[in-house]
């Protein structure tokens, strides 16, 4: 029963990354290596102007003097940085033409990815920004926020038009000093999203970026910046893919939230990065730093996140609460199988009085992957009444799988109350068995066990988003348990 | 690294005098601690293990070291008055970092239990300690590794196959001196098969001179041995205190320890439990006193190498005033450690706003049919319930003693021996009122 079992999980496994197409477009791609000219290079094919190129020098400078830091839970095979090329160019083509038609093929990479950039498919109420490589194709609905007084476009158009904005919160929350791949991110970052929110203004749609890695060799440094002025909302959505390939290509993004007075703000990720092959060949490496700051009184950030691709995932979406009364939340599913690891989980810095956080964290891992949850909570001298609580919940599937937590708690405030519970466990006989009585295979019976277990993070995602994300999980499960 | 250097020239000018009093089987382990040290230096603070611990600071003290085994003159009927009531003890006695040898030692143990000083034992009989010593602590971290570099002496407990020790054997140590001054220990313990026994470790240091003590500590559980082992610590604030524990046990063997921290200055606990047989038991706890700028790190691990044990972990503390805590816990299980059953509980209590606590309790898990858990809060005491008392007329002062007396009596409740959960009681609830934070017993503190 087991073996048979077992061949019907290996069949649907090895379709499981359905995203891994590469797709024919004529890109540029710069010589691969990183130095001063590259950046002088990057910075002037984007046109940027002095200060900007001045940000990514120092950042530049500050990178070199760093070494990778080695305290993740991740075996993380070295990685060549003169052998990545940091800017492909999908566009140009087109940009030869002089006219704005965008390259068929690239039209037919999105379609294919369910990211229609025709807005013709208005009924999605889904405003979105692609980028392929180092580039943001288009950008969806942009007269529609416009007229609201929302920008939302994508962050070289930013520095151009609104540099007055970008420059006052750029590298507010994440500063270049952060770590090092956030100095390497501010030194090349090419392309991502920037979305302001103007006062009193509730986003009438999700916005959403999708970032899609499509040349070889190269690596992807976006950089996302939302600001959420006071009493303004916005949900902002996330998703990713890249191709199959047998080389490991490295993905080193920011995000920064800037949430003022009474503002909120909602980010959710489906990461689904290409996870590398049952054999742990290839596969994207997620290097992310994401970090909000709700700097106002009132304000509420919430990180929502799926995260079953990359063959390494290292990333903590944090929140600094430094307005009084502010929120902040994470959610988290992070699903790992074969070989692929994880170490992720979230920081909640408690600066203001009467700040809140939630931490709902749930690991699943399968075949031979490790997944760690790591996570910090700072109470700071000042922070009164602080609230925490946490939860991380660990699922094993299979015996040569590792679930680890590490969680932090600083406490510097005795009104602080903070709770943090993690369990590992694995799906129980008991509760398989009762599945199969009933006549549901064990097959299934699992992907319902999961999904339930989910569900506590997968019902804070946008309806589409939830139900991509629980196919996700089931697809991406599927293979692992026997 | 500065420090480093000078406790490196200190070996390399004083390795004779270190040596000579000394038996072979400690020198030989010497040497190749002194390279690891060498290599090592004190951990930095950016070592994610020492994270809110500065350990190279405790060492910038100029501490005298007794290297040349000079003999503390103490007046036993002074200081070795240690008992605690209605508890029939055979007592050793460490002063500074020797064995010291008294009168008050004339209750007679079973035969075929060996105890007494480290260095004799290791001269006379060194076959019998070389497999143990220094086993363990080998693989240990830097101070282990100052530690196997400069100790000149310590406790041997061997108890032989099948032997059950009725008696608690208590071991004191004192730090007393005139000056500032630094003490290495060294505690052995072997139960061979089904031996039992059960150990009283009062930790004390007599002035108000700055001291350093690093103790490590071996325990060897063979198949069915059974260990209760309780420690307190009631030193001076002006007391550093590096201790680590090393325990590695057999099948079936039950291992349990209690860590009272009721005084003290700087004291950082590592406890290192190895369960290679299975069906093992083993259960830590650990109660944290804190006031001042008292600052108490206990790092434990606890590691599962095979499978079908069980560990089970409580740790909780109560800080006042400036003090810090720290707790980072570790439960790894192994690839093959199925049928685990592990759990790991840290609670804590911030009396003041000045007070801060860091918590890591941490699991690493290899294998998939194993039931883990691990919880951590951090909060004040129950306004609700301190409502409650003082309704029934209990003042907010008594109802918060009473609290807190509630909250620290369920780490000692576990321990298994009832007079020394008695005295516990007393001294937790003495420390409470601060009447008295030392043990009444111990003349040495009635100074």
């Amino acid at each position: 029963m087991k073996k048979r079992n077992n061949n019907i999980l290996k069949k649907i496994a090895n379709k499981a990354y359905e995203y891994g197409f590469v797709s024919n477009i004529k890109t540029e791609i710069i010589e691969s290596g990183l130095n001063e000219n590259i950046i002088k290079l990057i910075s002037k094919k984007k046109n940027e102007p002095e200060w900007m190129l001045e940000f990514r020098m120092q950042a530049y400078k500050y990178w070199l003097t760093q070494e990778m830091p080695t305290w993740p839970h991740l075996n993380i095979p070295p990685i060549d940085y003169q052998s990545i090329s940091y800017y492909a160019d999908p566009l140009k083509k087109s940009k030869e033409k002089q006219n704005k038609e965008i390259d068929p093929e690239l039209m037919k990479a999105f379609d294919k990815l369910g990211i229609p950039l025709e807005e013709r498919l208005a009924l999605t109420n889904t405003a979105v920004d692609a980028v392929m490589d180092s580039v943001s194709v288009k950008t969806t609905f942009k007269e529609e926020l416009k007229e609201k007084g929302i920008i939302f476009c994508s962050m070289s158009e930013a520095i151009q038009e609104y540099p007055d904005l970008v420059r006052k919160y750029l590298g507010t929350v994440v500063n270049y000093r952060d770590n090092f791949f956030a100095a390497l991110n501010s030194a090349v970052f090419s392309d991502g999203s920037f979305v302001y929110i103007p006062k009193g203004v509730r986003c009438p749609m999700e916005l959403s970026t999708y970032f899609r890695i499509n040349a070889a060799n190269t690596g992807q440094f976006e950089r996302t910046l939302i600001v959420a002025d006071d009493n303004s909302y916005v949900s902002y959505l996330e998703g990713c893919t890249a191709p199959m390939r047998d080389e490991n290509q490295l993905h080193a993004a920011i995000v920064e939230i800037i949430v003022l007075d009474n503002a909120e703000v909602k980010y959710s990720t489906v990461q689904n990065w290409y996870p590398g092959d049952a054999q742990g060949r290839g596969g994207v490496y997620n290097f992310v730093t994401k970090r909000g700051d709700c700097r106002g009184i009132n304000s509420k950030l919430s990180w929502t996140q799926v995260e079953t691709g990359s063959a390494i995932t290292w990333k903590y979406p944090g929140c600094i609460l430094r307005g009084d009364n502010s929120q902040g939340e994470f959610y988290s599913v992070a699903l790992t199988n074969n070989f692929q690891q994880a170490d992720t989980g979230t920081k909640m810095i408690h600066l203001g009085k009467n700040t809140r956080s939630t931490i709902i964290s749930k690991g699943i891992s399968a075949g031979k992957s490790q997944n760690s949850y790591r996570g910090l909570v700072r109470v700071s001298k000042n922070a009164d009444n602080a609230r925490n609580y946490s939860q991380c919940d660990s699922l094993l599937l299979g015996s040569k799988c590792g679930a680890h937590t590490f969680p932090y708690m600083d406490i510097h405030n005795n009104s602080a109350v903070i709770e943090h519970e993690a369990t590992t466990s694995k799906i129980s006989e008991d509760q398989l068995f009762y599945c199969n009585q009933r006549g549901i295979g064990t097959e299934e019976a699992i992907g319902l066990i999961v999904n339930g277990y989910a569900k506590e993070v997968l019902n804070k995602l946008p309806m589409e988003f939830a139900i991509e994300a629980q196919k996700l999980l089931s697809v991406s499960l599927e293979g692992s348990v026997g | 690294m500065n420090n480093v250097q000078e406790y490196i020239d200190i070996y390399d000018r004083n390795k004779e005098l270190i040596k000579e009093p000394c038996a072979q089987l400690l020198n030989v382990a010497r040497e190749k601690a002194y390279i690891k040290f060498k290599a090592l230096g004190f951990p930095a603070k950016n070592d994610e293990l020492y994270r809110n611990s500065d350990i190279v600071k405790q060492f910038d003290v100029d501490y005298g070291m007794n290297l040349g085994r000079i003999q503390t003159v103490v007046n036993p009927n002074d200081v070795f008055t240690c008992d605690v009531p209605n508890l029939n003890t055979r007592q050793e006695f460490i002063v500074n970092d020797s064995y010291y040898k008294t009168d008050k030692q004339n209750k007679t143990l079973p035969e075929g239990v060996v105890v007494g000083s480290l260095n004799e034992i290791a001269q006379s009989n060194s076959e019998l300690l070389a497999p143990y010593y220094n086993s363990l602590a080998e693989s240990g971290d830097s101070i282990a590794q100052f530690n196997t570099t400069f100790v000149q002496d310590g406790l041997v407990l061997y108890i032989h196959k099948g032997i059950e020790v009725k008696e608690t054997i208590q071991l004191v140590t004192i730090l007393n001196a005139n000056i500032d001054i630094m003490s290495n220990r060294r505690i052995l313990i072997i139960l061979e098969e089904n031996a039992s026994a059960n150990l009283l470790l009062c930790d004390h240091s007599s002035n108000e001179h700055k001291s350093l003590s690093t103790q490590i500590t071996e325990i060897f559980l063979a198949k069915g041995a059974k260990l209760n082992l309780c420690e307190v610590e009631e030193t001076s604030y002006s007391n550093t205190r590096l201790a680590q524990l090393f325990v590695n046990q057999q099948e079936c063997s039950v291992f349990n320890h209690n860590n009272i921290t009721l005084t003290n200055g700087f004291t950082r606990n590592g406890v290192y439990v190895m369960l290679e047989g299975k069906a093992a038991e083993t259960d830590i706890s650990g109660l944290v006193i804190n006031d001042r700028k008292q600052h108490t790190d206990n790092h434990t691990l606890v590691d599962h190498k095979v499978g079908h044990c069980t560990s089970n972990e409580l740790y909780k503390y109560i800080l006042d005033e400036e003090s810090t805590g720290v707790f980072s816990g570790k439960m790894l299980i192994r690839p093959d450690a199925q049928q685990t059953n592990s759990q790991q509980t840290n609670r804590n209590l911030c009396l003041t706003k000045c007070a801060r606590m860091y918590a890591q309790p941490q699991l690493e898990i290899y294998a998939d049919d194993v039931k883990c858990s691990h919880g951590s809060t951090v909060g004040q005491l129950d306004e609700n319930a301190l409502f409650y008392m003082q309704q029934r007329g209990i003042p907010i002062d008594e109802a918060r003693h009473l609290l807190m007396y509630g909250f620290a009596g369920e780490v000692i409740e576990r321990i298994p021996i009832e007079a020394i959960r008695d005295r516990l009681h007393m001294l937790v609830e003495k420390r409470f009122r601060g009447e008295l934070n030392r043990c009444k017993g111990c003349s040495l503190c009635k100074q």
